[in-house]
């Protein structure tokens, strides 16, 4: 059983690192950097919504600092970008200690909420504040200074460091799925209360979970700018930003360690399909069928796509099953 | 003088915001559900206010019962075809499916109606009142009064009659009230109907003053998440002073500060809030 599962990951890892070779026009490099950035963010949104079961609404805050901080630092002081990538992730870490530490008091419904409210009170604060470029937004370097400033013309370089960076956050997920803390979150998805009872320390998991999640979500953010060099109050922290993190995750299967990447393997291309076809990006049609995407996952298969997968695997295996007993005897 | 005008005005909106909030506190309160859609349940009645009056010429007395009933069953459908299923599930499939809806609602409004915004003419509801100096214009005033009376016949309806008892009894033991021959899903059925009549009648008031727009939906969800914390889950009174509260806090600080600020101060009042009375102002 190990053996395909084997073979099938490697031939996806190959599949990843090879993609650029494979399809090489302009449209297709960059899609797939945004496929990775996007799965990217989803992952990072999945340690706290998927695995600890706190679904936040609000994690455009964090794509914002991380995206708004390395083009600020570069504007005021001229730094290159990529040094305000750490600035971005401390910042990140403060909001959610300053957020999560009353909410998390709450049942989950009311987290979701106050999530919403800061991400919007962020953005209209932004959006009306001089320093942060208010509505216009923030520039990166318009000609490279030098190979420093990570300013290419083609997708080709970002795709590889996106791909970097999600290997990072995979491992992570990994390592923090089969750790204590792994097991610690999946108590409290199940129940607040009975985690408590069973001693263990619930609030200061959830923060945890938050700030690791608030940190990788603020390096997708600063990659963004990195590879776009532009951001506003829309695009760095627009509500819709982090409904994306949430569809993407929640259609591949939140809390499972590739939900979010096979979410934006899927979306990604799907939404500029339909952009295509519907007609522009202002007329909101791919925002049309992310709802309904959503409304039909939760209604049918809560678990996400992953989980339909395992599950039909289940049954075949138990299918199967008492053939090997008849073979055993 | 016209800070009280101000006032007025404020407390008159609130009450609007008051008659929508309270359906987002009865289901929250019944079922511990939270509809994301609620918003966008607003913004369907203002559309149905504005395509009535605009294709059949249907005055507010028209618009306001046929806005009423499109959302009643708007409600019931959202219950029964999709929150119904996923009130068992976890809290991330109950919220993707109302959040799921209120996309679908926001995104094909803007698809269908486009982005413009449109208004109903100025003079159908006219005139305005001087109160020894203080100017309301007609329209706030009617929806003001309108939305207070439709608020305190709900409290009423939920603590005076048989239904409210009923719609009561499932919030507080579903299995007893099923032994008492209660029947839970009608009576969650009925409550989702009627959030859906108090937000579809404070579209069409909004509608004879308001700019109608496909993405109303989503800072009116803001504000009735508000007004809920603030008044306590599942109470309609509360969600009634809330409003109101929430309604001068608005007005004030957008004539002190200007409009811009007013959204940064209501949220930012939340936020408040949930630091240092995470159970809401008026809850328990």
């Amino acid at each position: 059983m190990t053996a395909p599962r084997h073979a099938l990951g490697l031939a996806i890892a190959a599949g990843f690192l090879a993609y650029p070779w494979l399809l090489t026009s302009p449209f297709y490099e960059r899609m797939g950097a945004l496929v990775l950035l996007a799965a990217i963010s989803a992952s990072a949104w999945n340690l706290l919504g998927g695995y600890a079961g706190q679904a936040s609404v609000g994690h455009a805050v964090f794509f914002g600092a991380g995206a708004y901080l390395p083009l600020l630092l570069f504007t005021k002081l001229g730094w290159p970008p990529v040094a305000g990538v750490p600035v971005g992730i401390a910042v990140s870490a403060v909001i959610a200690l300053v957020v999560g530490f009353p909410t998390f008091r709450l049942s989950g419904h009311y987290f979701t909420m106050a999530t919403v409210a800061v991400a919007e009170l962020v953005r209209l604060v932004v959006s009306n504040w001089d320093l942060l470029g208010a509505a216009v937004g923030l520039s990166g370097p318009a000609v490279p200074r030098g190979w420093w400033d990570l300013s290419f013309r083609s997708s080709v370089p970002y795709y590889y460091l996106f791909l970097g960076a999600l290997a990072l956050v995979l491992l992570t997920t990994w390592q923090m799925q089969r750790s204590r803390m792994g097991f610690y979150l999946r108590a409290i998805k199940a129940g607040d209360r009975a985690a408590r009872s069973l001693g263990v320390p619930v609030r200061r998991y959830k923060l945890y979970a938050l700030i690791l999640s608030a940190a990788f979500t603020s390096v997708a953010g600063s990659l963004y700018a990195l590879m776009v060099g532009f951001v506003d109050p829309d695009s760095g922290l627009g509500i819709l930003i982090s409904v994306e993190m949430l569809i993407i995750a929640a259609l591949g299967g939140a809390g499972t360690l590739f939900g979010p990447l096979l979410g934006a393997v899927i979306l990604i291309p799907l939404q500029n399909a339909t952009n295509s076809w519907l007609g522009g990006t202002g007329s909101g049609a791919s925002y049309m069928i992310y709802g309904a995407i959503i409304m039909l996952i939760a209604r049918y298969q809560p678990g996400g796509l992953m989980n339909a997968w395992t599950t039909l695997q289940e049954r075949r295996r138990r299918r199967a099953a008492p053939m090997e007993v008849r073979r055993a005897a | 003088m016209i800070i009280l005008q101000v006032i007025v005005g404020g407390l008159l909106l609130g009450a609007v915001y008051a008659l929508f909030s309270s359906g987002l506190t009865l289901i929250w309160g019944m079922m511990n559900v939270v509809n994301f859609a609620h918003g966008d349940f607003v913004m369907i009645g203002m559309y149905v206010a504005f395509w009535i009056f605009t294709l059949a010429h249907g005055g507010p007395l028209v618009f306001g019962p046929a806005a009423a009933a499109v959302l009643f069953g708007l409600g019931v459908w959202a219950y029964v075809g999709l929150v119904r299923h996923v009130m068992s599930g976890t809290l991330l499939s109950q919220m993707l499916a109302t959040f799921g809806l209120a996309l679908v609602l926001r995104y094909s409004a803007l698809w269908g109606f486009t982005s413009n915004f449109r208004t109903l003419p100025d003079d159908l509801v006219g005139g305005a009142l001087n109160l020894g100096g203080i100017l309301i214009g007609m329209p706030l005033l009617i929806a003001g009064l309108v939305a207070i009376g439709l608020t305190v016949a709900l409290h009423l309806l939920l603590t005076r009659t048989m239904i409210g008892s009923q719609l009561l009894a499932v919030s507080e033991d579903r299995a007893a009230a099923m032994l008492m021959g209660i029947r839970p899903d009608r009576m969650q059925a009925l409550a989702w109907g009627l959030a859906g009549i108090g937000a579809g009648i404070a579209g069409a008031l909004f509608a004879t003053f308001y700019p109608i727009a496909p993405t109303v939906g989503e800072s009116l969800a803001l504000i009735a998440f508000v007004v809920v914390s603030l008044g306590g889950f599942g109470s309609v009174p509360g969600a009634l002073i809330s409003g109101l509260v929430i309604g001068v806090v608005e007005a004030l600080s957008a004539y002190l500060w200007g409009p811009v600020w007013k959204d940064v101060v209501v949220y930012g009042l939340f936020v408040a809030v949930l630091w240092i009375r995470p159970q809401g102002l008026f809850g328990k």
